[in-house]
């Protein structure tokens, strides 16, 4: 029985008569790859936020890494890590001053971070780069760095919201290995994607419409349900009918 | 021309739909107008004024009579020494100090001259000066009046007419500074702002590709706030009307064109800013931290342009806030017509379109 | 802490790699500090004199001379009729015009006094006062010099002429810098360094990049700290090179403690700074960032004494001005410098100043939240 690392119950948030988010339930084990899907506008966002205590729920609760997200925000935010549609990387800094940065906020001694920060950019491949200003790397690789700070200190959990939004196949790819390699090493990881092919990546999806949970479970139940052959199709079928499963 | 009346349509949207702005912009200079006209006064009055009298006469009394009515002044008190002139002035009870010479009925009659001292708080000198003047005036009047009879000498007597402002209302002279001011600041700003946002998210990008021209949208993004300027004129001119009861002694008609006039040319302004900007922050400072303190102090809205060093008018001169403010004047307080501003009108236009020109150019070129 | 020193570093990376606001925020204050300095005065320098002589005399002759001579006065139009003379006002041709009547030399010869009629265009307020008693001067030394000249008997006693001797108390030399420049110097670096923290703030909350620090373990005190320190560094930095500047180029006294005032702008400075930030918690984007710390700061400005005199306020203007920071720090830069007073004069406002920057930000802690509800 392997712990669990996000515990949604009944998560909602209202923004005066419109629900973004309708009392969805759901869970997320350890190590687990966990699909958030949904078209644009169907509220995974504004989930996300609250997941990770940027934003109040207006009714329901979430533990995320063992902690309640309402009541224990800061012991939230030492076990996760988040990567935000824009990349959230300072622009203006270096890629080293970058992950300096980090680095230090999540209290990492100066050889910790030298040495991740060694490791990290290997692994990318981006170590000739370590003196560029992130605003002249290419697309690409900005979303590895910034995949990789998200990880720099070790979460147990990590948010990714869109990560691979406008990037190029090959490097989706390669992101989703390193996508693999966390969660083997025991991190959960929750990302929202609205690249459907990305979703069969994924240990388990969740698709929401509309602000609720449509569909959930592996990629092949998610299929088998609904008696169709790509997620594709699922989509498709939950999107026309507007259907809440 | 559909494409461009589009794009207005979605920067206008944009700015509706960003309700908060749309609050600050509107209210914030309507409030300013309010606080400003009650509050600040560019005037001084109720001076606290010592007079030192060693030896109390008619004559003397007569002067201190004098301060002590006028409502300018208020008599602290009347001393015999100087003693005490120094702690007060150093504790702020006294701004001001009339020193009278020994046995002043004596002194009145001659030969010499008779020796008056007005001592000012000068550590701010120009206040100092207008209460110098103030003093200077009822000593002079007193003088006049107390020497000995007219038969022996000759008079000449000064009448002074203030015109325009007979009153030397702060208000008629603030309200209108505060127009070129705010419609300096926030025209100049807004555009530079909005202009240089779009450069600085991309998103400049995707409008050039458009079938939109670099000139159509810069135009395209400067029109709704040229509605916004107007607007902002005719809150805080109803407001200034309403409630201060400024005068408005011209043509409304002139007074609006001008303003509209006006908005151009800090939209040139805010043009020329963000073709040298990168980023909203270089903008900014420049529009506000550049503008702010050049257009209070070189303008005539607060220090009189006469009072000015020639290279400071020189370059109050391409100050365009200067010219805007003694048409504004001129209309409102004056009752001035085109006839007599066409002048400053014609180097108001001059000023906008080479401003609107050089920022047009520098901001094409970037663009492309 | 040492989540701090490395946020603060990533601010001041950030400030300087960007050239074209370390330039601003350099060169601003200086141009504008030493251009500015020389315009701020209600020192007259020259008023155009319309003269309508409608006498054309040697009396009046000698009246228009001594106008001119007196330096104050140009005389721009000299006529011998009123005509255009309306026109001559509303177009700016002339600011004052002077109106010497027909028979001025023979009603001072027969009756030994006449009229002369000044007018004065009034628009810009308190300067007419100024120009009034200018011209008043020169026509009472007139009337004196006539009628010395006229004088039959040598042994008539004539009246003694008006010596007025105007003097300035604490500043001598009435150099209208030695004001000026301080407050000009409060003034821009407090545009620059609210400005700068404010707009901070602004940015990160319209790139992202806040609520990527929003979800570490940084606590309030110590992101608003991080925010604070570097511009609160930078702003002091300014301010020196501006005193420093003062002294050298305009000769500004220091006649107090010199450690006095920067120990005060330091706790000046927070009060400013914290008011940016305090403005950044309330709004979302750079633009309306701007406007309210332009709304705030011109509030501040004109009503803490610099431009206008606090005492020319209604009563409760001025006691509303009392909760100004401005307003306390020129009083103490002016105490200081000017008349320098020392600990016991300036304790009250820097103790009011310290209070302030305490509560500024604690309202901005308080106000800045991680989460949105």
């Amino acid at each position: 029985m392997s712990d669990i690392s996000i515990d949604a119950r009944g998560l909602t948030r209202r923004f005066g008569d419109f629900t973004a988010v309708d009392a969805i339930t759901f869970e997320v084990n350890e190590g687990e790859v966990f699909g958030f899907l949904g078209a644009n506008g169907a509220g995974k966002t504004t989930a996300i936020r609250m997941l990770i205590g940027l934003l109040e729920p207006t009714a329901g609760s979430a533990m995320v890494a063992g902690h309640d997200v309402a009541t224990e925000p800061e012991a939230v935010r030492r076990h996760i890590g988040y990567m935000s549609q824009r990349f959230s990387l300072y622009d203006d800094l270096t890629v080293r001053e970058n992950i300096t940065l980090y680095g230090g906020i999540y209290g990492l001694r100066d050889s910790e971070i030298a040495e991740r920060m060694h490791t990290l950019l290997g692994r990318i491949g981006l170590e000739h780069a370590r003196n560029e200003l992130v605003r002249k790397i290419p697309l690409g690789w900005k979303q590895q760095l910034a995949f990789s700070v998200a990880l720099l200190h070790g979460p147990r959990v990590v948010f990714l919201d869109e990560p691979t939004s406008g990037v190029d196949p090959i490097t989706r790819r390669r992101f989703w290995e390193m996508i693999y390699e966390a969660a083997a090493a025991g991190t959960t990881i929750l990302v929202t994607t609205h690249y459907l092919d990305e979703a069969e990546y994924c240990d388990r999806i969740s698709i929401m419409v509309d602000g609720a949970i449509a569909a959930m479970g592996t990629p092949a139940a998610v299929k088998a349900s609904f008696s169709v052959s790509s997620l594709d199709e699922v989509f498709l079928r939950l999107t026309r009918s507007g259907v809440v499963a | 021309m559909s494409a461009f009346a589009a794009f207005v349509r979605k920067e206008t949207y944009h700015i509706l739909r960003d309700r908060q702005t749309l609050w600050i912009l509107l209210l914030m200079p309507l409030v300013q107008v309010l606080l400003f006209g009650y509050a600040v006064r560019t005037d001084v009055h109720d001076i606290r004024l010592a007079i030192v009298d060693p030896t109390p006469n008619v004559a003397s009394r007569a002067l201190v009579q004098r301060f002590a009515s006028s409502s300018r002044f208020q008599v602290v008190g009347v001393y015999p020494t100087t003693e005490s002139l120094d702690r007060g002035f150093r504790e702020g009870v006294l701004r001001q100090a009339v020193v009278l010479p020994r046995n002043v009925d004596r002194a009145l009659l001659g030969p010499g001259p008779i020796s008056i001292q007005v001592i000012s708080d000068a550590a701010d000198p120009n206040t100092g000066s207008i209460m110098q003047a103030y003093a200077g005036a009822v000593i002079q009047r007193w003088h006049a009046e107390s020497a000995p009879p007219v038969a022996l000498g000759v008079r000449i007597d000064l009448t002074t007419r203030m015109r325009y402002n007979p009153t030397l209302e702060s208000v008629n002279i603030f309200v209108p500074g505060l127009i070129a001011l705010v419609l300096t600041i926030v025209s100049a700003m807004m555009t530079a702002i909005s202009i240089t946002r779009e450069k600085e998210t991309g998103t400049m990008e995707m409008l050039l590709v458009s079938p939109l021209r670099p000139s159509a949208i810069v135009v395209g993004k400067v029109a709704p706030y040229v509605v916004m300027g107007f607007l902002n004129v005719l809150l805080v001119l109803g407001a200034a009307r309403v409630v201060f009861h400024i005068p408005l002694r011209g043509s409304l008609t002139l007074l609006l064109a001008e303003c509209l006039l006006y908005i151009l040319t800090s939209l040139g302004l805010g043009i020329v800013i963000s073709s040298r900007a990168r980023t909203q922050r270089t903008a900014m400072i420049a529009a506000l931290a550049g503008l702010l303190l050049p257009t209070l102090m070189l303008s005539g809205f607060i220090f009189p342009l006469d009072s000015l060093p020639l290279p400071l008018r020189v370059i109050s001169d391409i100050v365009p806030a200067r010219w805007f403010l003694a048409i504004v004047r001129g209309v409102m307080v004056k009752g001035a017509g085109l006839a007599s501003l066409w002048p400053e009108t014609v180097i108001l236009m001059g000023l906008t379109v080479l401003l609107l020109t050089i920022g047009a150019k520098r901001l094409s070129v970037r663009l492309d | 802490m040492r989540t701090i020193l490395f946020l603060m570093r990533k601010e001041f990376l950030q400030v300087f790699r960007d050239r074209a606001t370390v330039f601003q925020i350099f060169f601003i204050p200086v141009v504008q500090l030493l251009v500015l300095s020389n315009a701020a005065t209600f020192d007259i320098k020259r008023t155009a004199l319309a003269v309508v002589d409608e006498d054309r005399t040697t009396v009046s002759a000698g009246l228009v001379r001594r106008m001119e001579g007196g330096g104050r006065f140009t005389v721009a139009i000299l006529q011998p009729t009123t005509a255009g003379i309306e026109q001559a006002l509303l177009d700016r041709e002339a600011t004052a015009v002077l109106h010497i009547p027909r028979g001025f030399e023979q009603m001072l010869v027969r009756e030994r006094h006449a009229p002369l009629q000044l007018q004065l265009n009034a628009e810009e307020g308190a300067a007419a006062g100024i120009v009034q008693t200018a011209a008043q001067a020169v026509v009472t030394d007139y009337a004196r010099e006539l009628g010395a000249s006229m004088s039959q008997t040598p042994r008539v006693v004539r009246g003694a002429a008006l010596d007025l001797r105007a003097q300035g108390w604490f500043n001598p030399s009435r150099n209208y810098k030695h004001f000026m420049v301080p407050a000009l110097l409060v003034s821009l670096t407090t545009i620059i360094g609210l400005l700068l923290t404010a707009q901070n703030i602004a940015r990160e909350k319209e790139l992202g990049t806040l609520d990527q620090l929003n979800v570490t373990p940084i606590t309030k005190g110590q992101f608003i700290t991080a925010k604070l320190l570097p511009f609160w560094l930078l702003s002091l930095l300014i301010f020196a090179i501006g005193l420093t500047m003062g002294k050298v180029v305009f000769g500004i006294p220091t006649r107090g403690s010199v450690p006095l005032v920067f120990l005060s702008a330091a706790v000046y400075l927070v009060v400013a700074l914290g008011i940016g930030l305090w403005i950044s918690t309330f709004t979302n984007t750079q633009q309306q960032t701007m406007f309210v710390a332009f709304f705030i700061m011109l509030i501040y400005l004109l009503m803490s004494g610099l431009f206008t005199p606090v005492d020319s306020m209604p009563r409760w203007a001025q006691l509303v001005a009392q909760a100004n920071p401005v307003k306390h720090f020129v009083f103490i830069m002016r105490s200081v410098l000017v008349k320098g007073a020392g600990l016991e004069t300036v304790a009250t406002p820097l103790i009011g100043l310290a209070v302030g920057g305490a509560a500024v930000l604690t309202l901005a802690v308080r106000r800045y939240s991680k989460q949105t509800s």
